[in-house]
This record gives structure tokens, C-alpha cells and sequence, in this order.
């Protein structure tokens, strides 16, 4: 998940790209790749897969700024995205997630308190994830028992 | 000579991981049992519900801790009998649901040992005219929501001319409240992919995508496996059980856009574009993904489709009622004492499945209000609970069925609040193709945040319910077109949370 040096990286995204080629409609299998690989999508990589796929850098940069999961921003050390939707509500979510935003900072040195609508985790909420898997019945207790190694 | 390990069911769904259960499973596995990681049963306030094999049945074991293993191995820990024998799983009607949490979900053979693929066989002796007819005979339809006859929908792609067809699922389950979709494929990912295949054979598709939101890593993982295997054992492919039937199936992911589970906006999605909402007609039966015809179903559709198959279409016809055949899966969720998977004949009221099985509200105060059918669906006040769940009954009283999610609130809930999150959330989600949508969202947040400050309230109101209109009539799809339904069925229900919100609140919108 390190920054590759600029050529290096491009070489890797043609390769992730290429690997595509055949099948119907690569774009989106494409760029989660590059993020699972790389971790985002810079603006040089844009380039690399409009060229390869054959698209433009328009349809490609449009596509990339459509979907919330395509970051174009190296990822924080560490992530915790808490559901807002209406079942986790219920359950004090809003209270929950306000909570967490604000108190980020203290969470640990590089950290991203994010919003999700819905994991369908919905009869165990509140819900989020913690750098990527799935917890229910959060409070803010456990939050900061999660997230204990962080700091 | 010692004692025989024996199998232990620690269900690995994303629920029950959610609560702890890789770390029972890994409890059970360090203490010598042969785990094996089932579905989640559907009782999710159980979980992590432990199963262990006795000659009797499967005995069960509630919110396991990794500290209780020893004394389940030895059966000392409290259990809570047979759990075939459960009277919240025994009064149920279990179809499409039928093997989820029995079932390994990694085990092609368990999945025909419990009567897998036998829809399957039967399509493939008929003509794909006769598997049309058998599905149009059970009544079925279209789960994601939308409640359209799903014979009617294969007739359609069956009938058009073309040398290219797909079969598309539409497993975007972004709902808040709805899990089932996530809950069958987790559980018992065979039953999709031989609904999708039965679909092939029906329509003439030769290529499947199933679209799979990226907030479900665990049902992408279970469904890759399952598709690995189908391959392997000659489900999937070339030559389909050696009838000449190709079809091939890809699992494709999303990225995080609610707006995907619109049909047209996943058709785009999976082609490669922006997931934004296309004009209809043409539908995509006739021209769907790259032009071509396809049947687009939600995964509960196509998963109801093998034992339409096995049994008849007059067997599913003969649950539910007027012209909400067969099952439906509810899902009950929120702040409810016991959630998770009930699957009735249509026709059950919203008040026995919130109260019998749901068990009432888990902070244990009043029950105030359920939404039904999603971010999109009405605010239904307790004193209408007792409405039939059924697609004509529930739309009749100006709500609708949508993906069977009911989410439950107590008398804490300010509907105010409610009211504005929709419209923030259609804010948020909105593709932006249409006016209404895109621009009538951020209005309609902006007018609440007047009407909570209690600010020319009675106006607002008006100006509201006028900008409600307008997103019905105006919008392209339903987001846009059903956002107006929280929102105006909290008013209606719910009027003094509106009125009387000045001077009860205070401070500025959060």
C-alpha cells in the first residue's frame, strides 16, 4: 500500500488493466484493483487505464468521481465508517456518529471517522466497520476498546 | 479409545461475525470440535448461536462467548433445545430461506443432499416456454421491489430476437433494514446461482452478472466459492449437466452507490459508466446490458425460482394471497427486541410480525413507528400496524412492501429528524441526471431545517408538500419519485413532531 515510484506505478496499473482486457465492461473490475493494489486512484493512473482500456480520460475520471469507494487520496492509517441509515438510527447512530467525529483526533494519529449507509447488519446496530471489518452493537465504549491499538 | 469430536455449527455470515463469531468458531476449532461455519439461522439476536450435532438434532447455544466453549463441549452451558424445533423458526415458512443456516454454504454436496439442483434438472427437461409458463403459473414477482410479474418480465427477453442475452441479479442491497439478500447468499449461495441458471435456460441468456454491493465482502467471498465449484461440477459452463445449455457467470462488484440498485443504474454500472438512472423505455428486457435483452431480478426473486421449479408454480401459488403469491422474506430490524429472517405467505400483519416475532422494541419502551420497504417506504404508526403485508394492501394504505425490510422505532424517534434524513439521504445518493431529484433534495432538506427552526412553519409545509409533488411526478426513477414517501407519510402520521417543533427543540439543525 506504499506510494510506488511514478514509473512503477504506471507500469503496475497497465498490468492491472491488461489483465482486463477481455472481459465485458473492465472499468470497475479494474479500479478496485488498483485500489486493493495501490490503495487509490491517482490522476496519472486515469491516464494509464483510459489509454489501455481505450477509453477517455473523461469517461474514466467520471466514473472514478461517481463512486464513493474510488479514493483518489492515499487512505489514513486507520478507518472507521459508522452507518447512518435508519435501522442503525434507531439504535442511536446519529448520537453514536456525531460522538466519533468529534472525538476523531483522539482515536489515534491518522484516522478517518467516515459515514456508510447501511451494511445490512441492520437487526445488530448500531453497525460500522473498523479498518474494514464489520461490528455490531457498537457504543462508544467499544469503539474505544477497537480502536485500543490505534493510539 | 476417546470420545468422537463433534460437529459444531458457528455460523460465518458477516451478522454474526459482526458479534463475535470467528472468534468462537477459532474457540471451538482450538478445543478439538469440527467446526463448521453454517448461515446465520435468521434469529440474529442469538448470535453468535452455536449448533452442536447430537443424535437428537442440533442443539443450540445462544450469544456463545469464546469463553463458553469449554462448557458447551461438556454440555454444561444453559441451551435452548432443538433449534429445528424453535417456535419462532417452526411457525415460519421457510422456501427461499428453507436451507440457510442448515446448510455448509462451502459444500456443493450438502447443497444437493438438501435438495439442490433438483429445479434445475426439471427446467432442463423442459423448453424454455414451459419454465416460463411454470413461473408466470406460481404468480411470482419481482422482490427487489417494484412487485412486477417476473413470468411477464422472462416472456418479454424470451421473445425478443437477439443472438446475445443476460442474465443480470440485482444484489445492490442498500436498504437500510433489508439483509435477506445478504443473508441467502451467505448461507446458501447455490440456490442464486441455480435460480440464474433456470433464468438462462428460460430466457436464452448465455452470460450472468450478479452485482454484488462492495459493502458485502462476505457474500462476494461465498458466492465466488460457490461459483468456483458449480464450474467444477459442471452446473456452470459450456454444457450445463450435459444438456447443451452454456451459460457462464461473472460476479461483479460495486463501489459504494445506493443508486445502483435502480435496475437502469446497475445495468450502467456493470457496463463500466457512471451508475446514473436511464430513461425507459426502452426496458431492459428488450435493451438491457449492452443493448441486449435481459432479465434483471433481485436475488430473493431468483432464488424463489428453483423450487418454483422443483415443485410446480402451483405449489407457490397456492401461499400468500390476491395477487401476493407465494412468500415473502421479512426482514425486522432496528429497534426491535428480536430481529432478523421471517419468511411468511404474504398476508401476515405488520403487527404480528413486529410484536409476536419481533418481540416489541429492544430499548423496551413504546413502539412509536416501523418503516416498511426501506429508505424509500412509508412511516407506518403503530395504530395502523395491523395492515396485511401484501403488495395491493400496504400500497392501498399509501405505504409499499419494497424489499420486506421493516425497521422498528420506539417513542424517542423525532419523525421531524426522520423526515429530513430522507431527503439528506436522496441528497447524497441522487445520481444528479434529473432536476427534481438532484436539486428538489437539497431544497427539501433546506425547508425542514425552516420547519424544524419553526420558521413560517404552515407555509413551509406547503411549500414542502408542493416540492414532494414535484419529486413524484418529475423524477426519473424512484429515488427521486418515492423519497416524498417518508416525508409525507411522517407528516401525515405524525404532524405535531412537525408542529410543534420550535418551541420543543433547541439549537440549530444537526
Amino acid at each position: 500500500m506504499t506510494s510506488a515510484p511514478t514509473h512503477d506505478r504506471a507500469t503496475l496499473v497497465r498490468a492491472i488493466a491488461s489483465q482486463h482486457l477481455a472481459e465485458r465492461g473492465p472499468l470497475m473490475p479494474v479500479l478496485h484493483e488498483v485500489i486493493e493494489e495501490i490503495g487509490h486512484v491517482a490522476r496519472e493512473d486515469v491516464e494509464t487505464i483510459a489509454d489501455v482500456l481505450n477509453l477517455s480520460v473523461a469517461e474514466v475520471h467520471g466514473v472514478v468521481s461517481f463512486y464513493h469507494d474510488f479514493r483518489t487520496e492515499p487512505a489514513t492509517a486507520h478507518r472507521l465508517a459508522l452507518c447512518r441509515g435508519e435501522a442503525c438510527q434507531s439504535v442511536g447512530a446519529e448520537a453514536l456518529y456525531a460522538d466519533t467525529r468529534s472525538r476523531a483526533g483522539s482515536l489515534g494519529d491518522d484516522v478517518e471517522v467516515a459515514e456508510v449507509f447501511c451494511l445490512g447488519n441492520c437487526a445488530l446496530g448500531p453497525s460500522g466497520t473498523v479498518d474494514g471489518r464489520l461490528h455490531g452493537r457498537l457504543s462508544v465504549a467499544r469503539i474505544d476498546a477497537l480502536t485500543e491499538g490505534w493510539r | 479409545m476417546t470420545a468422537p469430536t463433534p460437529r459444531v455449527f458457528v455460523p460465518g455470515d458477516a451478522a454474526s461475525a459482526s458479534v463475535g463469531a470467528d472468534e468462537v468458531a477459532a474457540a471451538f476449532a482450538g478445543a478439538g470440535a469440527q467446526v463448521v461455519r453454517n448461515g446465520s439461522r435468521g434469529m440474529l439476536w442469538l448470535e453468535p448461536l452455536v449448533e452442536v450435532e447430537t443424535d437428537a438434532g442440533r442443539v443450540g447455544y445462544a450469544n456463545v462467548t469464546p469463553d463458553d466453549v469449554a462448557e458447551v463441549l461438556s454440555g454444561d452451558a444453559t441451551d435452548i433445545g432443538i433449534v429445528d424445533e424453535h417456535p419462532w423458526l417452526t411457525s415460519q415458512r421457510r422456501v427461499s430461506f428453507a436451507r440457510v443456516g442448515v446448510v455448509d454454504p462451502a459444500s456443493i454436496t450438502d447443497y444437493e443432499a438438501h435438495g439442490g439442483w433438483a429445479g434445475l434438472r426439471r427446467a432442463l427437461s423442459l423448453s424454455p416456454a414451459e419454465v416460463v409458463q411454470e413461473v408466470t403459473d406460481s404468480g411470482l414477482r419481482g422482490r427487489g421491489g417494484a412487485g412486477f410479474p417476473a413470468g411477464i418480465k422472462w416472456k418479454t427477453v424470451l421473445e425478443a430476437p437477439s443472438d446475445l442475452k443476460f442474465v443480470a441479479c440485482n444484489f445492490d442491497e442498500g436498504d437500510s433494514g433489508t439483509f435477506a439478500d445478504r443473508m441467502v447468499v451467505e448461507g446458501d449461495p447455490f440456490t442464486l446461482i441455480e435460480g440464474m441458471t433456470i433464468t438462462a435456460h428460460a430466457v436464452g441468456a448465455s452470460e450472468g452478472y450478479v452485482y454484488v454491493r462492495s459493502e458485502y465482502p462476505h457474500a462476494v467471498a461465498a458466492l465466488r466459492r460457490a461459483v468456483d465449484a458449480a464450474y467444477t461440477h459442471g452446473y456452470l459452463g459450456q454444457d450445463v449437466l450435459g444438456s447443451g445449455l452454456a451459460f457462464d457467470l461473472h460476479v461483479r462488484v460495486g463501489a459504494g452507490a445506493y443508486i445502483c440498485g435502480e435496475e437502469s443504474s446497475m445495468l450502467e454500472s456493470l457496463e463500466g459508466r457512471r451508475g446514473e438512472v436511464r430513461a425507459k423505455p426502452p426496458i431492459p428486457a428488450l435493451k438491457g446490458l449492452w443493448g441486449r435483452p435481459t432479465a434483471v431480478n433481485n436475488v430473493l426473486t431468483l432464488c424463489a425460482v428453483p423450487m418454483i421449479l422443483a415443485d410446480g408454480g402451483a405449489a407457490y401459488a397456492e401461499l400468500g394471497t390476491g395477487r401476493s403469491r407465494g412468500t415473502q422474506v421479512f426482514q425486522l430490524a432496528g429497534n426491535v427486541k428480536q430481529g432478523g429472517i421471517v419468511e411468511l405467505p404474504f398476508g401476515v400483519s405488520l403487527r404480528e410480525l413486529v410484536e409476536k416475532y419481533g418481540g416489541g422494541t429492544l430499548s423496551g419502551r413504546p413502539l412509536r413507528a416501523a418503516q416498511v420497504g426501506g429508505p424509500l417506504g412509508a412511516y407506518v404508526p403503530e395504530s395502523g400496524f395491523d395492515v396485511p403485508m401484501d403488495y395491493e394492501a400496504l400500497a392501498e394504505s399509501g405505504a409499499m412492501l419494497g424489499h420486506g425490510g421493516i425497521v422498528v422505532f420506539d417513542e424517542t424517534v423525532d419523525m421531524a429528524r426522520m423526515a429530513r434524513f430522507a431527503m439528506e439521504f436522496c441528497s447524497i445518493e441522487s445520481c444528479g441526471k434529473c432536476t427534481p431529484c438532484r436539486v428538489g433534495s437539497t431544497r427539501g432538506v433546506e425547508t425542514i431545517d425552516r420547519i424544524i427552526a419553526g420558521q413560517d412553519v404552515a407555509a413551509n409545509l406547503v411549500l414542502l408538500d408542493d416540492l414532494c409533488d414535484t419529486l413524484t411526478k418529475g423524477s426519473l426513477c424512484a429515488m427521486g419519485g418515492l423519497t416524498p414517501m417518508p416525508v409525507q407519510s411522517a407528516i401525515k402520521h405524525f404532524p405535531e413532531d412537525f408542529e410543534s417543533a420550535a418551541t420543543e427543540r433547541s439549537g440549530a439543525p444537526v
